[in-house]
């Protein structure tokens, strides 16, 4: 009989040509080839030129002084005295100046609470009571009415607080709005069915605007007499059905996506349809679209600029009325409007870095 | 009739079935099961071995006849399925883990929602059936970080968890490397020699020698042949059956 051959594997050694460290990037992802060559000497000659024009104008020639004048001197760049000029008005909108402290406040509540919302360590039973507190004490701060505060109407809120509290709390009701639609249009109950889809369907077809405007405008025609409900709610309700069909839509993309076999397994197992849906097929099917979701948010975040559409002042529409109806001031309309550029791009950005974090605390059952 | 029924605790009772209007699925299954039986079905694929297997714990709906398992009747009645589903464990061929679950708590989810089981108890129970499929040691991984075998293993574990008396195996070795059918088999050999009443759709001729008190023959949705394996495998009683094994024997 022949003697067994022991199998041996080969050791495993490094690649021959190196491809990590700086030199080697820059060779491959900057002069790969002739094209790529040109290409990015292109780009360098097009950046070397104007972007020491932008810093000129930006920070060497510019000036800061809160004078109108100062800024239409010759060579004078940009006009940043502007913001310091107005900047209360732009963040606070016509909100009555002695009490900003008030909305001041309100906001970094609002703002506290949405970073622990989004900080694992205090995701603990409490924060929902932490929600009811930090919401009452928002409008409490921002009505007044309560403490000997006196009333602010709520025509006379705006800029950045009213755009946060419009986002946020629109954010968190279409999302449990959304999840019920798009459950709703994969039911097998033709009634639930086709409602959700006409929904969908009817919210799609038309725009936020317009949506804002029958809020406002024609909502109150349909109510009865001497029953009012503040234009704000309104306008949050209309915001919030406009946000959830489109969220619904990206939801029910996640659902889709799910292969059968969950839904099966967690049917053989007995579980019930609200439980296959909550424990099984929603924690996979959200954790596939949250790219989605989260361009919803943010797009929904800057739609709230809408609003001015009905007359809420919110951060834009509160620029506008800062500057419109100032002849001085006018001119500078850039610098403010790089200023709430700057804001938005803040949280926008700060959303979409957290969208990326969840994604990889999601994809860790999938790590191998 | 009645005495039937308490003596079998799976009964098909001309049972049909279609998907849509044209495709006949099922047709004219007559079938009893009796408690402890070990039951293999083969055949070729598109014949209703899986449909088959799927109706006994309503994954799928059946239009004419009736199926009766441990005396209830499968009807719309949710109440029936719930109770049914209860005793019926399922293993699929695509294994079907909750991927974004432990594999502990893919055991221990059923139990606790539908069993109301406090989470200690079933964690317990479940660390028993995982050491049971020799897999206790992966219980705080993911699915997905497991091989094909180890998942099908756990797939059994997690279906015993409800202590079912019944055991469905659909394919479940079909999706596996060659290496892994066999610790996957061991396992299944293991619960076959406990005695739960076990119906395996499954082409491992090995496996229906080895523990299936009975072979069922299926071919374009109904039963062919039906035999002890010894007899089946030796002297097939005709020639669609004969064909078949030619065909799957060949190699």
């Amino acid at each position: 009989m022949a003697e067994t051959i022991v199998f041996q594997s080969l050791p495993s050694r490094p690649a021959p040509v190196n491809t990590e460290g700086l030199v080697p990037w820059v060779k491959n992802n900057l002069f790969a080839n002739w094209q790529s060559s040109i290409v990015t000497i292109v780009v360098g000659a097009f950046l070397l030129y104007y972007v020491p024009q932008l810093i000129n104008w930006a920070v060497i020639t510019a000036t800061t002084v809160a004078n109108a004048d100062a800024c239409r001197a010759e060579g004078v760049g940009a006009c940043w005295g502007v913001i310091r000029e107005k900047y209360r008005l732009i963040i606070f909108g016509r909100y009555p100046f002695a009490e900003q402290w008030r909305p001041l406040v309100a906001t970094l509540l609002m703002v506290g609470l949405l970073v622990m919302s989004c900080t694992r360590m205090f995701w603990k039973t409490w924060l929902i009571a932490a929600w009811v507190l930090v919401l009452a004490a928002f409008f409490a701060l921002m009505y007044g009415g309560v403490g000997g505060l006196s009333v602010v109407q709520t025509d006379r809120w705006g800029g950045l607080p009213l755009t946060i509290m419009l986002a946020t709390l629109s954010i968190v009701l279409c999302f449990p709005i959304a999840i019920a639609v798009a459950l709703g249009r994969r039911s097998r109950l033709p009634a639930i069915k086709t409602f959700c889809t006409i929904y969908v369907e009817l919210i799609r077809g038309v725009p936020l605007i317009s949506v804002l405007f029958m809020a406002s405008f024609m909502f109150p025609l349909f109510m009865p007499q001497g029953v009012t409900i503040d234009v704000l709610i309104r306008v949050l309700v209309g915001v919030t059905l406009f946000a959830a069909a489109y969220m619904a839509e990206v939801i029910r993309g996640g659902l889709q996506a799910m292969p059968k076999g969950q839904a099966e397994a967690a049917a053989s197992l007995g579980l019930s349809y609200w439980q296959t849906q909550f424990k099984i097929i929603l924690p996979q099917a959200l954790a596939m679209v949250v790219p989605g979701i989260m361009n919803n948010f943010i797009g929904l975040f800057k739609d709230t600029s809408l609003v001015y559409i009905v007359s809420l002042y919110e951060l834009t529409g509160a620029l506008g009325l800062a500057l419109n109806s100032d002849a001085d001031w006018r001119p500078f309309k850039l610098e403010g409007y790089l200023f709430i550029v700057a804001i938005y791009f803040t949280f926008c950005f700060a959303m979409s870095r957290y969208s990326l974090w969840i994604e990889k605390q999601l994809n860790k059952s999938k790590l191998r | 009739m009645p005495t039937e029924q308490t003596k079998d605790i799976i009964v098909f009772d001309k049972v049909n079935k279609w998907y849509g209007n044209s495709f006949h699925v099922l047709r004219d299954i007559n079938l009893n099961v009796k408690q402890g039986e070990r039951i293999v079905i083969c055949g070729p694929s598109g014949s209703g071995k899986s449909t088959l297997i799927r109706c006994i714990n309503r994954l799928e709906e059946h239009q004419e006849g009736h199926v009766f398992v441990d005396g209830t009747e499968l009807t719309d009645d949710i109440k029936a399925i719930d109770k049914v589903r209860k005793e019926v464990g399922m293993v699929f061929q695509q294994f079907n883990l909750f991927p974004h679950l432990t594999v502990l708590e893919n055991l221990t989810l059923s139990p606790m929602y539908v069993g109301k089981m406090p989470k200690k108890l079933a964690e317990e129970k479940a660390m028993l059936q995982l050491k049971r499929v020799r897999i206790d040691e992966q219980a705080g991984k993911y699915p997905l970080q497991l091989s094909g075998g180890q998942q099908q293993r756990v797939a059994i574990a997690r279906a015993l968890c409800l202590t079912p008396k019944i055991m469905l195996f659909d394919e479940p070795t079909s999706a596996l490397d060659p290496e892994m059918i066999k610790e996957v088999l061991d396992v299944m050999v293991e619960l076959a020699n406990q005695g739960i009443t076990m119906i395996c759709v499954t082409h491992e001729m090995g496996f229906a020698k080895a523990v299936a008190d009975r072979v069922i023959f299926m071919d374009q949705g109904q039963i062919v042949e039906q035999n002890n394996p010894h007899d089946f495998f030796n002297n097939p009683q005709t020639d669609r059956s004969k064909d078949f094994l030619s065909k799957i024997l060949g190699y």
